[in-house]
């Protein structure tokens, strides 16, 4: 059993009003040196796959198709294994 | 002209369409499920605006993998019309029967107004009843319709003719003021390179009678009646 973190965000040359307004925020707050903000999703997906290999192109595909859009983001993950139990208690 | 109006969990706008093409165009209509795998006797596929599956994770990702769009692919590639409005124009592009994508407003707004739109070429199937350089009134309903695609993309758009409506001041100016949601280059509709397949963010349905105040949207769902009757004639 694995656990995918996958983190989806718009390319660097697509426009992000969403950072951009929550820079603006940060600002007001004082928090004047953030020079940057990019937003984007976070997303944890419990695979049931035998070994690393398999859940990495599985989850890689899942990115591909359907969690990332290429046309305007870019995608990374992370996985970790965990134990039968965990994965069913974290539902 | 026999329009199939595809309704996913969460469209809202397919009423709408089937006011503006039935009761006043009136020309024959049906409501077709996201789980319908064939598309038969059809002039016209309408994918309409609203929320399918919520537009969680991308407006139109979900419901591009409905069981129906299998078939209106297969319709389009068979030359068949394929209007998206809205949700529907978001739809097309994710499954890429359209090209760019339709980003968060850049007011990160939801805006609800009435728009200008520039006809840019009036050869296409869906304005083919207006004249280049007419401005038609028809408003917008969206908070991701801030169109964007890479500079190569916008270039093929452009000189290929494919960039049919563009936000203009009423006097048919392109202007960054006219411009509801900061879409790359004022553009608010495209066609496919064929020109059988278009996507536009406005709502034409919701301009179909004077009594919403105004009707041009008709001359879009007019302009695929005239491209039919020409096929049959």
């Amino acid at each position: 059993m694995y656990r995918a973190e996958v983190f989806v965000s718009l390319k660097p040359v697509v426009n992000d009003p969403e950072g951009i307004t929550i820079r603006s925020g940060l600002h007001a707050l004082g928090f004047t040196k953030v020079q940057e903000v990019r937003s984007g999703k976070y997303l944890v997906l419990t695979v049931d796959e035998a070994d690393e290999a398999s859940a990495r192109s599985a989850v890689e595909e899942m990115a591909r198709k359907l969690l990332s859009n290429a046309v305007i983001e870019d995608f990374r993950f992370e996985l970790h294994q965990v134990a039968e139990r965990t994965a069913v208690e974290s539902r | 002209m026999k329009a199939g109006i595809i309704v996913f969990p969460g469209t809202w706008s397919d009423r709408d369409c089937g006011h503006a093409l039935g009761d006043i165009l009136g020309q024959p209509i049906a409501y077709i499920d996201h789980r319908a795998r064939r598309l038969e006797d059809l002039d016209l596929v309408v994918l309409p605006g609203g929320f399918s599956y919520g537009d969680h994770l991308r407006c139109g990702a979900i419901a591009r993998f409905a069981p129906v769009m299998d078939a209106v692919a297969a319709f389009a590639d068979r030359g068949g019309l394929v209007l998206g409005i809205c949700n529907g124009f978001q739809v097309l592009q994710e499954a890429r029967m359209l090209p760019g994508a339709l980003l968060r407003n850049a007011s990160c707004e939801f805006r609800c107004e009435w728009t200008n739109l520039r006809i840019e070429h009036a050869d296409s199937p869906f304005t083919n009843r207006c004249r280049p350089g007419q401005v038609l009134r028809i408003p917008i309903s969206h908070g991701e319709g801030n169109f964007y695609a890479e500079p190569e993309t916008i270039r093929d758009l452009e000189t290929r003719g494919q960039v049919l409506f563009r936000y203009c001041a009423p006097d048919g100016r392109i202007t960054a003021a006219a411009n509801p949601n900061g879409s790359l280059a004022n553009i608010a509709g495209i066609s496919n390179q064929r020109g059988n397949v278009v996507g536009m963010m406005p709502h034409p349905e919701r301009a179909c009678e004077e009594l919403l105040g105004g009707a041009d949207g008709n001359l879009v769902f007019q302009s695929a009646m005239r491209s039919l009757a020409a096929l049959v004639a």
